[in-house]
Formats: structure tokens, sequence, C-alpha cells
């Protein structure tokens, strides 16, 4: 993170520096971020041990089967969540979309996820995220794309999944490809990184401390499809630093119990033997979609640049 | 359950910070959540060998133990759920030293003041030190900061630049209660009671190991 930290070697007192914006996502690091549509469904997940709530006004499944343009969500909803809970509240954007950025950001939500779960407002760019105090969460799919999102100032990265399907595949395959290019980076010589920083399109200097560190210079959650207990563990033994939860909680059968289980899950995620105990009687799980039926175009994965 | 404990300044044979040997000191960091594997690398720079606390089980044969920064809902809940608050009180019981940063802090502290924002819910705690503190005291995320603080164990020193994340403040200390840092402001940022020590920031988060080091002191000494 040296390359981004300005702040260092000043003496006074300093809001919004790159190490509080990282910090943050650090404290949320082996916990669940739950998504939630009212104040009630905030108080269940804080209830449940959730470090952190996503404020929106249809969870992914339900902004799948509704269709149309998907924005950012009624700010006064958002600060009733806020009101409710002590957690840190998030809250999305379009990608792209900077104003509405600067509008969370003005309300004082503690993280903002520009997000493909939304539709995009810009096809080309994401939002300079240098510019502003509060923190930022981005999707990728792959290395080179999480560090653009890094270079462009995101504190924190989810690897996508495929949002609102409850099918885990997609988690997997985005988790093991970055992970995966961490591990063939480490073993390259270091001639080898300028041009394999052109191949996969990210900043060089965040390549090169990429490969220092053995991994992503900030925290990295799981995201899109997690919908169990197991599903959750397994990004967890995967190598992620966390998990984000979407419709699989409160699209479920027992959203309370469910969101209970999936944080122990979280936390005990090498003990199979808790796993097996907190996995029993959830009642049913969301219904979910296979992503393989999914034609490319619904594939809300693909947006991103 | 406030444990007694006297005001302790360190005698003139316990080691100064930094210039002991730490090897062989096994302290624990309670991973139910949150930044318990930057505490780890600090220790591991120290000499010291970090463990993870999960489990009731896990805290047979460690020297201390960390309640590191994270979510204080989701810690104490969990932590209440897999039983590991009662032995986690005979623990610091038996004379053994506990650090707890930011929502550690909170985890330890006898009394919960007014919350700076959000919700009002006490998560289950394990209230030790006799202080009262103030949740989200700074505001939301916008306001963290960083600043410079002078610690009492170290007064000549260089500062020390403070991360604060969400984080709560020390609204009053009771009596036997030693202030380790203020804010220039004046507000208590850290503290200790005996063998049981709390900062509202984030040594972990930064590159200056002289609060583990104080805190590896207060191991050692509180072990003999």
């Amino acid at each position: 993170m040296t390359a981004q930290n300005g702040a260092q070697g000043q003496n006074g007192p300093e809001k919004g520096t790159w190490r509080v914006k990282v910090g943050l996502a650090q404290m949320l690091k082996g916990g669940v971020i739950m998504d939630v549509v009212t104040p009630e469904h905030a108080k269940i997940a804080e209830e449940a041990g959730a470090c952190a709530v996503m404020a929106l006004e249809r969870v992914p499944a339900d902004i799948r089967a509704h269709g149309g343009v998907a924005r950012m969500s009624d700010p006064a909803l958002i600060e009733r969540i806020m009101n409710a809970v002590s957690i840190p509240v998030m809250a999305k954007v379009r990608i792209g979309h900077f104003v509405e950025a600067q509008i969370l950001e003005a309300i004082g939500v503690d993280y903002i996820d520009e997000s493909e779960v939304l539709t995009p407002a810009d096809e080309q760019h994401h939002i300079n995220k240098h510019e502003f105090k509060v923190p930022f969460v981005c999707g990728c799919r792959n290395l080179g794309e999480a560090l653009r999102r890094i270079g462009e100032g995101a504190a924190m990265i989810r690897t996508k999944g495929e949002a609102g399907t409850g099918d885990v595949v997609e988690a997997v395959r985005h988790a093991r490809a970055v992970l995966g290019e961490i591990r063939r980076l480490q073993n390259m010589p270091d001639e080898e990184l300028m041009t394999y920083a052109k191949e996969i399109g990210a900043p060089y200097e965040l390549v090169k401390e990429t490969k220092e560190l053995g991994r992503l210079p900030v925290v990295n959650f799981a995201a899109g499809g997690v919908a169990t207990p197991a599903d959750a563990a397994m990004m967890m033994q995967l190598g992620m630093d966390g998990v984000f939860v979407g419709s699989g909680i409160f699209k479920s059968g027992n959203p309370a119990k469910r969101a209970k289980a999936i944080v122990e899950a979280v936390t005990h995620y090498n003990n199979p033997k808790i796993l097996a105990e907190i996995s029993k009687d959830l009642g049913e799980p969301m219904v979910g979609i296979n992503v393989s039926s999914l034609p490319r175009e619904e594939m809300l994965a693909e947006r991103g640049w | 359950m406030v444990i007694p404990a006297p005001n302790l300044v360190l005698p003139k044979d316990t080691p100064a910070p930094g210039k002991a040997d730490y090897a062989g000191l096994k302290i624990g960091i309670l991973a139910l959540q949150g930044a318990f594997l930057e505490h780890a690398n600090m220790l591991r720079r120290l000499g010291a060998a970090p463990a993870e606390v999960r489990l009731p089980g896990d805290l047979d044969s460690l020297d201390g133990l960390i309640i590191p920064g994270g979510e204080s809902t989701t810690i104490g809940k969990l932590a209440e759920e897999f039983g590991l608050l009662e032995p986690m009180r005979q623990f610091i019981s038996a004379g053994k030293s506990v650090w707890g940063t930011c929502a550690g802090l909170i985890f330890l502290a006898r009394d919960i003041g007014a919350t700076g924002s959000g919700g009002h819910v006490t998560p289950p705690r394990l209230p030790v030190i006799d202080i009262t503190v103030n949740r989200n005291a700074f505001g939301r995320q916008v306001d963290s900061f960083e600043a410079d603080i002078y610690p009492a164990f170290a007064p000549d020193g260089p500062p020390f630049r403070a991360v604060f994340i969400r984080a709560p403040r020390i609204q009053s200390v009771g009596e036997g209660v030693q202030v380790l840092a203020r804010l220039e402001d004046g507000t208590i940022v850290a503290a200790r009671q005996g063998q049981i020590m709390v900062t509202a920031f984030h040594p972990e988060l930064t590159d200056d190991p002289r609060f583990h080091e104080y805190f590896l002191s207060l191991v050692k000494h509180f072990n003999r």
C-alpha cells in the first residue's frame, strides 16, 4: 500500500487517508456483509453477527426478476438503515456514476460499492475513487480487473461471482482466477512484470506490489452466489478474506438462522465438525438459478471495464 | 466483575520496551472476526509466537491474549456462542495479560456510555477494566482519522501515528487505571489497569511496534 499512502510523514490529524480507507476493510475481515432492504432486516443481520450491511432497495435476485434500470437506492431508506444499527453500512452506486457516489458520501455511508449489480452509468470509465474520503469496494473477475480498480482508488475488492443466482460456481471461478494469477505472478522473474502488466491491463506498480506481498494490496472478499454455510466456508478455505451474502439470506426460509450460521461458518471455516452442526435444520435455501442456464447478456459479472 | 489490579508503574528491573527478548512468548489472538493477522505479523516481527484463538481449548498454554479490532457486536456474539467468555475471564483472573484494540477495547470495558452514531445494541462483553467508553465516538467512516499521540511509556520518543477507524473513545477511567495516551484535545485513547491494556486505535496497522513491545513487556512482567 506504500504506492498510494500519501499520509505518512504528516503530523496533524487527517481524515480519509488511504490507511483509514483500507483499514476499515481490514476490520471487516473474517466477517459476513449482508444485503438488507429494510431497517428490520438490518437489525436481524446485526443480531446474527454480520460485520456490516449493504443497504439497498432490492436484493440482486429481485433486481433480476424486476428488470429495468437498477439505480442507487433512496437516500432516505439508507439513512433509516444507518440509524437502525451500529455496524458499518455500505450502499451501491452504478458503475461510473460519480454523482450517486457524492450523494452517498454526503449522507455518510461507511463504504460505497461501485457495483455491476446496478445498471452501469458509464460503459468505459469507472469512478475516480481517489477523490472521495469515503472508501470504495469494487468487483473483479481476475487480477487485472482487481488492480485496475485499486489503481482508480478502490480500498477493498470483492470477486464478482454472479449475484442473485444462489449458484456459487462463478464466485469460485473468480476467486480461483485472482488467487491463481497471484501465485503465477510470485514465480515470475521481475523482467517479465512489465509485459505481464500490459497483458492483464493493470498498473505496473500494483503488479510489482502484489508480487512482493503475495496477495492483493487490499482486502478481498468473495461475493455473488453464496447461499449456504458450506459455500461461505469454501470461499474462506480458497483464501478469501470474508464473504458478501446478498439474496442468499433474505430469500431463504429462515433468514435469522441462516444468517447466524453463515457468520459462524466464516469464523470456523476450517472446522468441519462445527460446520456440520451449524448446517443442520436451516430451512429452505433460496431457490436459485443455474448460472449455466443464464444467457450471456444476463450475466451481471460481464459489466465493468 | 472488575478484577482488582493495582495501578502498577513498571518497576526498574522490567525490561524497557524494544530492548528485551520476546522469543518463546506465546500470544493468543482472538480470531473470531477482524484484523487478527495484522497483530500476528507484528508479534512475529518482535520474536513472539502468535496463536489464533477460536475455541476455549485454544487458550491453553498462552502467555497473553490480544482482542483485535473488528466489529464489537460480531466478536461479542461469537465469543458468547462458542463459550469463550468464562474461560477468558479465568485467563485474565489468573493474572495473564490481555490487550484490546478498538473493538477489543469495547469488549473489555466495564461500562458503555452514549453511542456516537447508529443503533444501540450492546454486544456481549467481558467487562474487566474500569473504564467507560463511547462507541463510534468520532462519527462514521468519513470521520476516521490518523493523528499523532505521545505514549506515556515513551515520553521522549517520536510521536506515534495512531490510526482511528470508527473508533471508540474512553470517556472516563476509574481509580487504578493509568492513562497511556491522549489526543491533543485531551481525549483518552489508551489505558492500562494492571495487566489489562486497551487502545482505541490500531497499532497493528502501522509499522511502529512500540505498543506491541509495551504489551509484550507487560506479559513478561506479569508472568513472573
